[in-house]
Order: structure tokens, then sequence, then C-alpha cells
């Protein structure tokens, strides 16, 4: 028989919750992704910004196990465990939830059919019994409250029709009730009015914990004004050429990218 | 999710109900002669009147050829090869389901229909067609207080002649159409049901139909009469088993909407669609048709997954002025299968009222295609109708099309028509995988959202019966 020590096992888990190492990804003969090292520690909040092509999306969509683009080289581990050759619905039961950049509609679909779905095939995977309907109803009415959010939502087709900013507070009300372990938030702060900004700030703020973590890929700062990063890193032309604190973000928002693009060039 | 473990995923279902009850039966040989009717009419104790219109129809048949117009393509039935006539041997009057062969029991259990499970079923009166007798009826007393008459039409030709031959062949005449005038010479059952004046039919109507004899073609005959101001909910469901040959089905279903009654007839439809080459599966050729007279309203209601032939036009006739007809379907072809389906709406009366939602979903190597006709005369002052056709492509093998005619002859009309055509999206899948919905389930949840208009139209207990099926005839998994 096998004896581990839960405590050591504890401390590890603490230590590296996303580990992403040497990550090389290509879609067709293209190479996006040329070697990304990236360490994500339970309680944390990352935020990964660049400019539009260097790879922000391809990086969250190849954590969350999209097939479209091939990874050639390197590991992604969660927890310790390599999640490679994990199906994208097994690294969602694992705990890994993306925040979609454009959420997809699904016609017919209620946003509650669709949530209690989600929520009970998580369930299933980890042998739980599917979440009894009364407590799922609380549960939604809790996290709807949260974010701002009219009743009506529940009952509306699955982004059909919804604005820019319903989708993405969608979005978090997803995150909000299937309370992940690892949160990608993929240029969550795009097409949302200042309101909406506080409010999905806001609520992502309120479901932190020293247990969860998030990674925020945006253009911009604004958003890390609401929700304030721990670490900053910058990617550029698939490689992560920068990481910092906060102040990097501001940094970068004065300066601009240029001046990354040129600080590059002279140390070529 | 490769396009190709996409196609794999849903064309790799086997159909669930294959399997053949052992019951002894009685069947006549192979061919069809004025002698095979002749024989079947007694077999059944007919009424002369009744062999007569038989006969009629025998001939009328010999002078027509099979329709070729629609988007099908198949071996012609041989005519000569099928038996016209099978019957369970046992013929039983049922007091309680004690009496009833096991075997038979057990093949409803495999349907998934029991009765003991349709009997608890709240309001639910069944009687069940095998193979083209029928041999269980429940409810019939209750049903009975009421006035209304709700039998096979075996018996009803024999206890209610004078209804039957009053109604019979009104809506679909003997020669309307190839199939019609077949089924017309040798149907064998089927059910008949009368709701008298005023009656609204407290329960939802059943029939499950079953082709269950190999080689035996089943041609029954359905006739609906809803009297004045009466209303009824009327379903039929149907299951067969696996079998190599093609077996052909030539079913007719009647409606007659009386003034201000209402009809609501709804199908599930799930013989044998043949297996993931193309061998085998039953040719469904049916006409259905309903009459409304004034303020009267029919309303069909489709959910076709099964048969490799599909070719069926549920279609109103909107005589009296006022009335209302409405068609809602969800049709699926997977694999080899290929439908032609859709509706005909043929407004007389005036300020007549037809809806029409179709839903197309194709996916393997299959062939879909809507196929409607909006008819408005010259006397249908402020006719209207509306008509959605969608369709979603489950796979770049398979084929969606869309055959709307409207002729109008009066000036007042306005009629609509939309149609989209999507394909099920890769991206509606992984944001689907992202959230923990595996991909079997994925395409099980995106599809019921794209059929539920038509979904939330069937009486509850057979929706979700309905979407069950839907889910079985395009996952990879069998339960």
């Amino acid at each position: 028989m096998k004896i581990s020590n839960p405590k050591s096992q504890i401390s590890n888990l603490r230590l590296k919750m996303l580990k992403v190492n040497n990550i090389h990804a290509r879609i067709e003969s293209n190479e996006i992704l040329k070697g990304i090292n990236l360490e994500v520690k339970p309680g944390e909040v990352h935020a990964i910004m660049g400019p539009n092509g260097a790879g922000k999306s391809t990086l969250s969509s190849v954590i969350a196990g999209r097939d479209e683009y091939e990874v050639t080289e390197g590991d992604i581990t969660l927890n310790g465990e390599s999640i490679m050759d994990m199906a994208p619905e097994e690294r969602a039961h694992k705990g890994v939830f993306l925040s979609f950049q454009y959420p997809i509609e699904i016609p017919g679909v209620t946003v509650s059919n669709f949530l209690k779905t989600s929520i009970n095939e998580s369930r299933k995977a980890q042998g739980l019994d599917p979440m009894p309907a009364s407590e799922m109803l609380k549960k939604m009415r809790e996290k709807m409250s949260l974010l701002e959010m009219d009743k009506g939502f529940l009952s509306r087709s699955l982004n059909e029709g919804f604005s820019g900013g319903e989708k993405k507070r969608n979005e978090i009300f997803q995150m909000a009730m299937l309370e992940p372990t690892l949160a990608i938030l993929d240029e969550t702060d795009s097409g949302l009015d200042i309101d909406a900004l506080r409010i999905v700030a806001n609520g992502v703020n309120k479901l932190k914990s020293k247990d969860n973590a998030v990674v925020i890929i945006t253009h911009y700062q604004r958003l890390l004004d609401h929700i304030v990063p721990d670490f900053v890193h910058v990617l550029f032309d698939g490689k992560i050429v920068k990481s910092g604190d906060k102040t990097l973000a501001h940094k970068l928002e004065e300066k601009g990218y240029d001046w990354i693009k040129n600080e590059l060039a002279e140390a070529k | 999710m490769s396009e190709e473990k996409l196609l794999n995923e849903v064309t790799e279902s086997e159909y669930k109900y294959g399997f053949t009850t052992d019951i002894e039966s009685d069947k006549i040989p192979a061919g069809l002669s004025e002698d095979v009717i002749r024989m079947i009419s007694a077999k059944k104790e007919e009424p002369q009147w009744l062999l007569d219109w038989r006969l009629d129809a025998y001939r009328v048949w010999e002078t027509m050829t099979e329709p070729e117009w629609a988007n099908v393509h198949y071996p012609k039935p041989d005519f000569q090869a099928i038996s016209y006539y099978s019957a369970p041997k046992q013929k039983i009057e049922l007091d309680s389901l004690d009496q009833v062969d096991p075997e038979l029991l057990k093949t409803f259990e495999k349907l998934g229909i029991s009765i003991n499970e349709q009997k608890k079923l709240t309001g639910v009166a069944m009687d069940v067609v095998v193979d083209s007798v029928s041999v269980a009826t429940t409810f019939k007393a209750k049903l009975g207080e009421l006035g209304i008459i709700f039998m096979s039409m075996s018996e009803a030709i024999q206890e209610h002649p004078e209804l039957v031959r009053k109604h019979m062949g009104t809506v679909v005449p003997k020669s309307d159409n190839f199939y019609a005038a077949l089924n017309s010479a040798v149907f064998t059952d089927g059910s008949f049901c009368y709701i008298p004046k005023g009656v609204r039919c407290p329960v939802e109507l059943s029939t499950y139909f079953r082709i269950n004899e190999s080689g035996t073609g089943q041609f029954e005959r359905t006739l609906v009469v809803a009297d004045k101001g009466s209303y009824c909910s009327y379903l039929e469901g149907c299951t067969a088993p696996q079998r190599d040959e093609n077996q052909l089905h030539a079913a007719v279903v009647e409606l007659i909407a009386l003034e201000d009654a209402e009809i609501k007839y709804s199908t599930v439809q799930n013989w044998y669609p043949g297996d993931a080459n193309g061998l085998g599966g039953v040719f469904n050729f049916v006409t259905k048709r309903g009459i409304c007279e004034k303020n009267a309203k029919i309303s069909w209601t489709q959910v076709e997954t099964g048969s490799a032939v599909t070719w069926k036009y549920p279609s109103c006739i909107l005589k009296g002025d006022n009335s209302v007809g409405e068609f809602y379907s969800v049709a699926v072809t997977n694999n080899y299968q290929q439908a032609d389906t859709g509706t005909k709406m043929i407004h007389l009366g005036k300020n007549t009222k037809s809806t029409i939602i179709s839903k197309g979903i194709s996916a393997g190597f299959s062939d879909n295609s809507y196929r409607g006709l909006v008819k408005i005369g010259p006397r249908a002052i402020n006719a209207r109708n509306f008509s959605q056709c969608d369709s979603l492509l489950m796979s770049s093998t398979s084929g969606a099309h869309t055959f709307p005619y409207i002729e109008t002859q009066n000036k007042t009309a306005k009629v609509e028509h939309e149609a989209t055509t999507s394909k099920i999206g890769e991206d509606q899948i992984f944001y689907c995988n992202q959230r923990g919905i595996g991909t079997e389930e994925a395409i099980a949840l995106i599809v019921n959202g794209f059929a539920k208009d038509v979904l939330n139209k069937l009486p509850m207990e057979f929706a979700v019966e309905a979407q069950k099926l839907l889910e079985i005839s395009l996952e990879g998994s069998v339960g």
C-alpha cells in the first residue's frame, strides 16, 4: 500500500495550481505560441497583456483544450497533474473555466437549462448526484443579484440577442455558478460600458478566494483598475517577454506596446 | 473537435428497438390480387360495401404509377412480394394484463411503453396495434361514458358501420394517390375515434404502431371525427424492429373537425431507419389530411426520426370560414436516411389562418427535404399564412433542401415564408465542452434547442420521449 503525506501534497498544490511549461502551439503551419512559461498559485490574480495577434487568446484556448490548435511542445499541469491529454470537458470538471471573448449563441437553450446541464455534468464527473432544483434556483438568484442581473435572464435563449455587455455578464454569472479553481477571463472588458465593467469586476472580486486563481487576458489596463493583479505579464509574438507587478500595466498604458517592441529590438 | 470526429459521433448510433417478438401469427402468402383482397375482407368478416370499396380502390391503384417527384431515391418495392395480412393468432378480449401473451408484454417493455407504465400515466388511453390487429384497449369504458368512441378500425367497422361508412375516404379519397389507393384496397386495421358534439376528450388518445412480422407491410388507417364543438388530442407513436429487407408502410390518416371542433394530432415516428450503411429500413409513404369546417382547428405535430425513406405531408383543408391549420415538424435524418416531408395548407374559407414551423436536422450522408404548399383559393378573403423552415446540418456530407410552393388566387391573402440553414458549429460544441458538457450531451442540447418550438407543442409526457428519441438518433451511445 502506498502511503502518502497529505500535508506535503497540499503544500505542493498551493505552490502551483497552474503550470504552463514551454508551450509551443500552432494552427496549421503558423506557430503562434513560441515557448510560454507561466506559474499561477492559488489566491493569485495574473494579468496577461499584449498587442493584437500576440497569442493571448490562443494561450487561453490551449489551456482550455481547444483542439483547433496543435501543441507541438511543452506541458500544462493543473495541481501537479498534466492536462494535455484531457478533453476540454474533463479540464472543466477539474475546475478550469474560460470566460469567452465572444460567447457563443445556442438558440432555444435557456440560460437556466444550460447552467443546469453544465453543473450537473460536472457533478456527475465527480460522482455526485444532480443538484436539487431548489438549491440550484437559490444559488442562481444569489449569484444574479451579485451581478445585478434581471430574473428574466434565466429564461432567455443562451446569448441569443444579448448585448455585448449582457454576454459578458452572463459569462461571469456562469463562473459564479460553477465556482472554478482557475478562471481565465479572455477580454472580458471588451464591449462593456463603465457601469457594466464595475459590476463585472465587483463580481469577480467577490468570487476571489485564497483557493482559486484568476488569469485576466486583456488589451487595456482599465479592467485592472477594478481587479488588481498580483502579476502582470506581457505577451509579445508568442512569448512572455516581461513580467512584473501591477505597475507594469500602468507603464504599458502610458508608453504603449511600442515601448516593449523597441526594448526588444535594442536587446537584440 | 474535428469534422470527421463529429461526424462519427453522430452517425454511430444503433437502432434501439431492434428485436423481434416471437408471437405465433396468422399470415397469408405474399402477393396482391382481387382474391387476396377478398380473403382479407373475409378474414375480417367485413360487410359487402367495404369489400366493394376495397375492390374499387384496387382497380384504381392498378392504373396508377408510383410518384417520382419527391427528392428521394430507393428501389421500388415489389408489391407482389409483400404479405398483406398478418395477425397475431391469439385474439382475445382483454379484461386484465394477465391475459396478455407474456412475449407481447416483453415487447412493450422493451419499447419502454409497457401498458403497466402507460396505465399509470394519468389520462392516457392506449390502443396498441401490433402488426395490423389491435390486441389491447384500455380506458375504453371510461371514454364510453362520455360517448367517445375509441377503438380499432376493425371493431368500428363491426360496431359503428354507419359512422365509418359516412366518413371514411371523404378526406383522402381512395383514388387520391398511389399509396392511398393501395392502403384503401388492403388496409388491415388502424384506429377509429369519434368525439360527440360539445365533448372535450379528457385524456390523450394514444396509439402505438409496430411492424413486427417479417416481410409484412403495414397498412393502417386512422379516422378521427370531432363533432361540432368537440376537442381531442391524439398521439400516434411507432417503432419497428430491426429488419434487413425494406418494409413498406403506407398509412392513411383522415381527420374531420366539424364546426367549432379542434383536433390536435401528434406523431412520434421512429420506424427502423436502416443501418449505418443504409441497409434495410422502413419505407414510410403516408397520406395524412384533415378537413376543417367553420371555426374549426387542426394541428399536426410530428417528430420524425425513423424510416429509411419518408414521404409524408400532413395537410389541412381549411374549408370553413375562420378555420385554423397548424403544422409543427421536426424531421431528423442520419446515415443514409431520406426524408421528403412537409405539409399542404389549402385555404378555401374566409379569414382562414395557417402556421407552418418545420425543423429539419440532417446528419451523416442523409438528405432532408421540406416540401410545402400554401394555396389560397379565390374565395379565401383575408387568408393568412406564416411559414418558417429551419434546417440544421450536422455534417458536410448531408443535405438540407426546401421546396416551398405558394399559390394565391386572392389578393387579400398575406403569406409569409422564412427559411434559415445553419450548421452545427464547432464553436458551439467547444463552448459546451468548456462548461463541462461532453460532445454527445452538447449535440443533444443544441438539437433540442433547435427543435424546441415544435417539441413544446407535444403533450408533456410525449415531449420527454421525443426529446430522448432525438438524442438516441443522433448520439453515438445507445442506452
